[in-house]
């Protein structure tokens, strides 16, 4: 069996899996904390993308720095959720977010 | 400022102080009002008595006039300088005027005391006695037609208040209107011809105005292109008008038997006395101006008044119709005489008919308030009170009305002694003067005049006799009556003593020799164009007498020299023509009423005529058919065509507004109001498919961003890469 050496296309299968992953989890899953990891895991097949192109692209470092720069937003951004759904918590007693329509009227 | 106009002005004030102090006091002071009101008038007639004699004791003793500007118009296109003067005018008819409005006044103020008591409206009828008062004091010392106007129209107001005392009964209330109506019609002639008069010399001033006409009448004092001769006679017959309504002559002189419904003092103060010689007075004072065809008329005018007021005066019942047609014929002698050029006679006339009239008048009154006690005492309520067929030998009872009422009736029948005949001749010589110079139409005026002294004494002795002599109508009403109270039968005594001789002339059967005519009382010059004057004398005329003040206008002059020549036949005359009128009434009344039983056959089969002079010549009902039938007629038609034609104008257009609304209303409902619905269906049904989307469920909005990347993605790639 011929197999070839690890290169870029790898990488961005590898990412595109885990951007569909990422998309099914944050659209089908009910618990919120489930939604935010679906986040996460979009988050990181972009970084996946970029630390690749740095690797074999000719975009030079930027998409390393342009991958921490992710994750740090990806931290901050978990902070800011996951306060947001322990007030969604106290305030309907769950952390479904197919509950949380009171904005719609 | 002279004395005498200060004294004056304070006369004519107490007056209208009385009216404001009982007027506005009527609920407290009540019947207590004639102690205000009696003195206050009693005042006032000394004061005017005081002025008379003042002035009348120095022989000629000339006008004065005082005055202050009272509207300033500053300067008038067409007039310059404007301004209008209150001036009060003083000379001896004033004087003597004054004397006998206050003094019939006060008497009948006196008079009224009694006979007004218990009336419920006792303050007013004192209050405006007052007014009435001020008001004729007001006209008689006008010094200018502005001023004059004013007091006439306020002695016609309270006239009319006084004649509508009794305003709970119809009667009173029709005859006061009819007055005021009558009146006006006279009053707005008078305000014509002010103002003719006014729209020429720009003056309102007596004296003034006749200064301009004598300076020669202007081309341009002309109505409707007439000649300014014949404008001036017409100005002089607007004023005569005037005097026509408020003096009663034919043909306004409807009202004044109707005003007899007012209370009998307010009949001899008002309509016989002293009012309704207003017009008499005016005449007087604007004689000056009167032309040769205005005088014809007014003398013609006052002769057909006499004598139909006297026939009318023969076939009443009511004692005060009788006096009061009897007014108006004696008015109607004053009015003669006044066109006759007789002008000193006319107002002499005036003087001693406000006595006797007065008085007469005092003593009907003394006569129906004895009548109707008499009734009430007897509780008959159906009896008519002023009929003289009811009446009868009431000289038993009532002995000092009886006796001062038959030395007033031998007053106005002019008998001699009295000073009714020496007035009554010198219009009769006066009017004689003018038949005879003037010619035409004018030399049947003195047979009219007397055939009305006759006709006055027939009337009067026939009321006489059968109020006072005879034997009485009504036993049962005859045993009550009563002599009437010391307050009543004083002031009768008192016009009596006025009615005799010697207050106005030593000589009873000379007047001209009296003092009344020779110092106080002279004709005014006239000041008329020579061309308008009566041509009555041949071209080089030349006064020769003594008599005649060389200032009068040559025809004026002749008019005296006539008269004093036919004096003594006039005289003879007018006195058979009296004694005839006595022996008439007599024996129609007195004689054959012995034979009757009683007195109550009415007097229908003495003339044939009786119907038609009872009812007044049937000048009230053809009144009555021609005017107020015809304005009734006027107003029912233009009521027809306000309801058929305007209203229905005004219907069709509120249709056609209603219809009109309808269909906007319609158009509203259905297009404007469907367009904004439809905008808003519009935006709601959008409204409602946009919010369709909005589920609020996360997940759903979160499939739409994922679905729209792909879809922006799918663009691009085949639009930008594919390229």
């Amino acid at each position: 069996m011929n197999i070839s050496p690890v290169g870029l296309p790898h990488f961005l299968v590898l990412s595109a899996i885990l951007l569909v992953l990422g998309i099914f989890t944050m659209l089908t899953r009910r618990n919120a904390i489930a939604v935010l990891m679906g986040i996460e895991l979009i988050l990181n097949a972009a970084n996946i993308n970029f630390v690749a192109f740095t690797r074999y692209g000719a975009i030079n470092l930027g998409g390393q720095v342009i991958a921490i720069f992710v994750i740090v937003m990806a931290a901050s951004e978990a902070a800011v959720a996951l306060a947001i759904v322990l007030n969604l918590y106290k305030r309907q007693g769950s952390v479904n977010v197919r509950e949380a329509n009171k904005l719609r009227d | 400022m002279d004395q005498l106009i200060l004294i004056s002005l304070v006369a004519l004030g107490l007056p209208l102080l009385s009216f404001v102090l009982v007027i506005l006091n009527q609920k407290q002071l009540g019947e207590h009002s004639y102690l205000i009101a009696t003195p206050a008038i009693a005042f006032s007639a000394t004061l005017a008595g005081y002025i008379a004699w003042e002035r009348l004791h120095i022989p000629s003793a000339p006008a004065i006039q005082w005055g202050f500007d009272w509207l300033h118009f500053g300067t008038v296109p067409g007039v310059g300088q404007l301004i209008i003067r209150q001036n009060v005018f003083l000379d001896n008819m004033t004087a003597i005027l004054m004397v006998v409005v206050t003094g019939i006044s006060l008497l009948v103020h006196i008079f009224s005391i009694a006979y007004m008591k218990r009336d419920p409206r006792f303050a007013r009828y004192f209050a405006f006695l007052g007014l009435f008062t001020f008001a004729m004091l007001g006209i008689v010392l006008a010094g200018n037609f502005l001023q004059l106007y004013i007091f006439w129209e306020l002695v016609g107001f309270s006239s009319y208040v006084l004649i509508a005392h009794y305003y709970e009964k119809p009667a009173p209330q029709n005859a006061s209107r009819k007055a005021f109506i009558v009146n006006r019609i006279g009053d707005v002639l008078l305000w014509i011809g002010i103002l003719l008069l006014f729209s020429e010399f720009h003056t309102f001033d007596f004296r003034e105005i006749f200064a301009f006409i004598n300076q020669g009448l202007p081309i341009t004092f002309s109505l409707l292109g007439l000649s300014p001769e014949t404008t001036l006679t017409i100005a002089g017959l607007l004023i005569f008008g005037g005097a026509v309504a408020k003096s009663a002559q034919f043909p306004l002189h409807v009202w004044l038997p109707d005003a007899m419904e007012g209370p009998t003092p307010v009949s001899a103060l008002i309509h016989a006395a002293t009012m309704v010689a207003a017009g008499v007075y005016l005449m007087a004072r604007v004689f000056p101006l009167l032309t040769s065809n205005a005088m014809l008329i007014i003398a013609c005018t006052g002769a057909f008044t006499s004598f139909m007021a006297a026939t009318i005066a023969i076939t009443q019942r009511d004692i005060k119709k009788i006096l009061a047609y009897s007014t108006i014929s004696q008015l109607g002698l004053m009015m003669m005489s006044i066109g006759s050029g007789a002008v000193a006679a006319g107002v002499f006339h005036l003087v001693t008919h406000a006595a006797f009239k007065g008085l007469l008048f005092l003593g009907a009154g003394s006569v129906i308030f004895a009548m109707h006690h008499a009734k009430d005492a007897i509780h008959d309520h159906e009896t008519n009170d002023h009929d003289i067929f009811n009446m009868g030998g009431l000289r038993h009872r009532m002995p000092l009305t009886a006796w001062t009422y038959l030395i007033a009736t031998l007053a106005i029948t002019g008998l001699p002694l009295t000073a009714g005949f020496m007035s009554k001749d010198e219009i009769l010589s006066g009017v004689m003067a003018y038949g005879n110079l003037q010619l035409g139409i004018a030399q049947a005026i003195p047979w009219i005049g007397f055939g009305v002294t006759m006709l006055t004494a027939i009337y009067m002795w026939r009321q006489v006799f059968l109020v006072f002599f005879g034997k009485p109508a009504i036993p049962a009403l005859h045993e009550k009556i009563k002599e009437s109270p010391k307050v009543m039968t004083i002031p009768l005594l008192v016009l009596a003593a006025l009615t005799l001789w010697f207050w106005y002339g030593g000589n009873p059967v000379n007047p001209d020799d009296g003092w009344f005519l020779k110092k106080w009382i002279a004709t005014p010059t006239q000041i008329i164009p020579p061309q308008t004057a009566p041509r009555f004398l041949p071209h080089n005329y030349m006064p020769v007498s003594e008599n005649a003040t060389s200032a009068s206008m040559p025809h004026q002059i002749a008019l005296e020299e006539n008269r004093t020549a036919n004096s003594s036949f006039v005289e003879l005359a007018a006195l058979v023509s009296a004694v005839f009128g006595f022996i008439v009434g007599w024996y129609f009344f007195l004689f054959r009423g012995r034979s009757r039983d009683g007195a109550q056959k009415p007097s229908t089969s003495l003339f044939p005529l009786s119907s038609f002079l009872q009812k007044g010549w049937y000048i009230d009902p053809i009144y009555n058919y021609a005017v107020v039938d015809t304005v009734t007629f006027t107003a029912r038609m233009l009521a027809w065509f306000d309801r058929r034609v305007l209203d229905g104008a005004v219907n069709l257009a509120g249709r056609t507004t209603v219809v009109t609304a309808r269909f906007a209303g319609a158009f509203d409902k259905y297009v404007i109001d469907g367009l904004v619905t439809l905008v808003g269906a519009t935006v709601q049904f959008f409204g409602l498919m946009a919010r369709s989307v909005q589920t609020g469920r996360i997940q759903t909005y979160l499939t739409w961003v994922v679905a729209a990347v792909v879809v922006i993605l799918v663009i691009l790639r085949f639009t930008m890469f594919h390229s």
